[in-house]
């Protein structure tokens, strides 16, 4: 088994090295907006634009650009500076992360208690007026647009221009840290427009694969024994069909750890989904970089993560 | 009074594409101490059957009627939590895939001290240590360490033995065995077979085992049931009917099995055609489209299952009589083929026979 994450781990870095790499070749080669111009301001004078190009190196070989980047980053853990404020990008990442990941596990924790009750009762009660009415729902909430989701919950619940003001509104945020009770309640609604979506998902999928599972002849025996009929659903066939859940779970929370770019967006939420997005609108090169590997990195390891939980949660899986 | 007293059993599913009669009027019982085997093919009923008297049938689309007496109560009309204390404890159930049947992410052991806890007041500990001495009795080695195995870990046999152990933990009165040995290797099923007549003799428990395996009911079985499409069409204590079987399916279920005494070149002779659908099932003797021996009334009338001699503990349900049955087998087993058997015992005159068997 450490044979196993040892080996994925040394994947992961050579994964991330050709991240690194294709997202400079793909800036590069797809039209953006220089940065540089972007820099210089309004209307500048060509000799300024030129002198930034020079100050920020974009005037060297493409090839000698990537290696300092890389070395830099192999040796010192510098993540550049932002083309746009000079600010390190590790630092202004560091500092957005904790809002994204605020976001994500909150979101995580209600779309999975939602999806996996709900997944259960409609799979224990198949087709009846419960179960349609919850398969529909699901349908709708899937379907629905997560930003659309998010203005029409603005609009009808942010304490600030919606028509029941229920909860603070768009860019309310506070950290942790300062102000517990305000952090909470600005999140309510981010969480509840972005699990949404996920646990009508899992509902279905939940749903689903319990039927199957409460098909397979273990359950028949767990019957067989007189256990009851609550114990033959969660103990024994829960615990068999919670497995796809589990990886996609772990997959899903990965990727929202690279940042909820349409939630954070609507709701104002200063996390690293938001930095992504205004690091490509402005061509900050280092930033974009910066945010794709921390993307990235979350991705795979969660993968990684997963797998190996795989192993706990089934005995018949060894690596 | 016997143990288990099933009697004119109906069991009804609604489909899609009709009413399918799983089990259509059967009756029989079975004491402690002795073994019921039932035979027949696949969808004929047998796990039905066995099944309905545990309870595990019950749904919406089922329809159940007759009477199942275990220990003198009626467990048709007995409430869901009733079924529920006696399943794993008074009665147990064995199944025919051992490694399917067993949950595949617990412990073995913890599967066993389940079964323990659901019907004693036992702690962890005391269930566990029950489990362990359980998985012993059934010739499990290093039955302490291999009660921490998972289920995939164990070979067939033994997966198979910790299922008996799991189904005989609770002491239960009746063991129900349905196709114990079918997903086994032929050694293995020798030894599986014999620790299950071990065990009830020790337990005095009841046994019922159901099979399409003729060789296992003959070692097993003190009585046997032969279904066919839902009903009994033969019953006879074991001896008896592999010595003067007088149904027509049962001889060609006999006929049909392959033995190492006769030359190799000797035929084995199928039964023509395949089981009946449940839904729609053929009128008269439900067995009369592959039966070699059908006459014209045989498709219009019902035969019921009735002794073949006054006071016999063989009964069969067919139309034929039983001099008639007697003689069509004598033929059979001296190797004739069943159209020549009839040849020589029926006269190709229907008439006549039908005069034969209204005198008889």
């Amino acid at each position: 088994m450490i044979q196993y994450i040892v080996r994925r781990t040394l994947w992961m870095i050579a994964l991330l090295f050709l991240v690194s790499a294709i997202t400079f070749g793909i800036f590069y080669a797809l039209p953006s907006a220089d940065p540089a111009g972007l820099r210089a301001g309004r209307s500048p004078n060509p000799e300024l634009v030129e002198q930034i190009r020079h100050q920020l190196g974009l005037d060297r070989p493409l090839y000698a650009q990537y290696f300092d980047y890389m070395k830099n980053l192999v040796t010192e853990g510098d993540f550049g500076y932002s083309y746009q404020n000079n600010i390190s990008v590790r630092t202004q990442i560091f500092q957005r992360l904790p809002a994204t990941i605020s976001l994500a596990i909150g979101a995580a924790i209600l779309w999975l208690t939602i999806g996996i009750t709900v997944g259960i009762i409609s799979a224990v009660r198949p087709h009846t007026l419960v179960d349609r009415v919850a398969m529909g729902a699901a349908l709708v909430a899937i379907s629905a647009p997560v930003y659309w989701l998010a203005l029409v919950a603005l609009y009808l619940f942010a304490d600030d221009i919606g028509r029941f003001p229920l909860f603070p509104g768009a860019g309310s945020y506070v950290p942790f840290s300062e102000d517990p009770s305000k952090w909470f309640t600005s999140l309510i609604m981010p969480w509840c427009v972005l699990a949404a979506a996920f646990a009508a998902f899992y509902a279905r999928l939940l749903r689903s694969t319990m039927i199957d599972t409460m098909h397979e002849d273990y359950i028949r025996t767990a019957r067989a024994k007189g256990l009851g009929e609550r114990r033959v659903i969660l103990r024994h066939g829960l615990r068999s069909a919670i497995t796809p859940i589990v990886t996609a779970a772990g997959l899903d929370i990965g990727i929202l750890l690279g940042g909820a770019i349409l939630t954070e967006t609507v709701f104002n939420i200063p996390g690293v989904g938001r930095l992504a997005y205004d690091s490509i609108i402005n061509s900050d090169l280092p930033m974009i970089q910066g945010t794709v590997l921390l993307g990235a990195f979350f991705i795979v390891t969660a993968n990684l993560v997963v797998d190996v939980a795989y192993a706990f949660v089934d005995p018949r899986v060894r690596y | 009074m016997a143990l288990l007293e099933v009697d004119n059993l109906q069991v009804q599913f609604a489909s899609e594409d009709g009413i399918v009669r799983a089990v259509d009027g059967v009756s029989y019982s079975v004491e402690r101490g002795r073994t019921l085997g039932i035979v027949g093919e696949s969808g004929s009923g047998k796990s039905v059957s066995s099944l309905t008297v545990m309870g595990l049938t019950r749904s919406p689309r089922t329809r159940i009627s007759g009477s199942v007496r275990f220990d003198g109560r009626d467990l048709l009309t007995a409430s869901d939590d009733d079924l529920r204390a006696i399943r794993g404890d008074d009665i147990a159930m064995i199944f025919q895939d051992p490694l399917s049947s067993l949950h595949p992410f617990y412990k073995v052991g913890d599967q066993i001290a389940e079964g323990v806890r659901a019907h004693r007041d036992s702690s962890k500990a005391q269930a566990w240590d029950r489990a362990v001495e359980m998985l012993d009795l059934v010739g499990i080695p290093e039955a302490r360490k291999r009660a921490s195995s998972y289920p995939h870990e164990f070979s067939g046999g033994m997966r198979q033995r910790a299922m008996i152990a799991m189904a005989l933990v609770n002491d239960p009165k009746l063991l129900i065995a349905d196709e114990p040995t079918t997903a086994l290797d032929v050694t293995v099923q020798a030894q599986i077979l014999e620790l299950i007549q071990r065990l009830r003799n020790e337990f005095d428990a009841a046994v019922m085992i159901i099979t399409h395996d003729l060789g296992v009911v003959a070692q097993m079985a003190d009585e046997i049931a032969v279904m066919y499409a839902g009903r009994i069409v033969e019953q006879a204590p074991t001896i008896e009917l592999f010595a003067a079987p007088e149904h027509p399916y049962t001889w060609g279920l006999l006929r049909s099995i392959p033995t190492l005494g006769p030359a190799r070149d000797d035929r084995l002779v199928p039964i023509a055609g395949r089981p009946p659908s449940l839904i729609q099932l053929p009128g008269g003797c439900s067995f009369h489209p592959r039966c070699p021996f059908v006459r014209e009334a045989h498709k219009h009338t019902v035969p019921m299952l009735q002794p073949v001699e006054a006071g016999s503990a063989h009964r069969v349900a067919c139309l034929l009589d039983h001099a008639t049955r007697r003689r069509l087998w004598s033929r059979l087993e001296a190797g004739k083929l069943p159209g020549e058997a009839r040849e020589e015992v029926l006269p190709a005159d229907n008439g006549q026979t039908r005069h034969a068997e209204a005198g008889a």
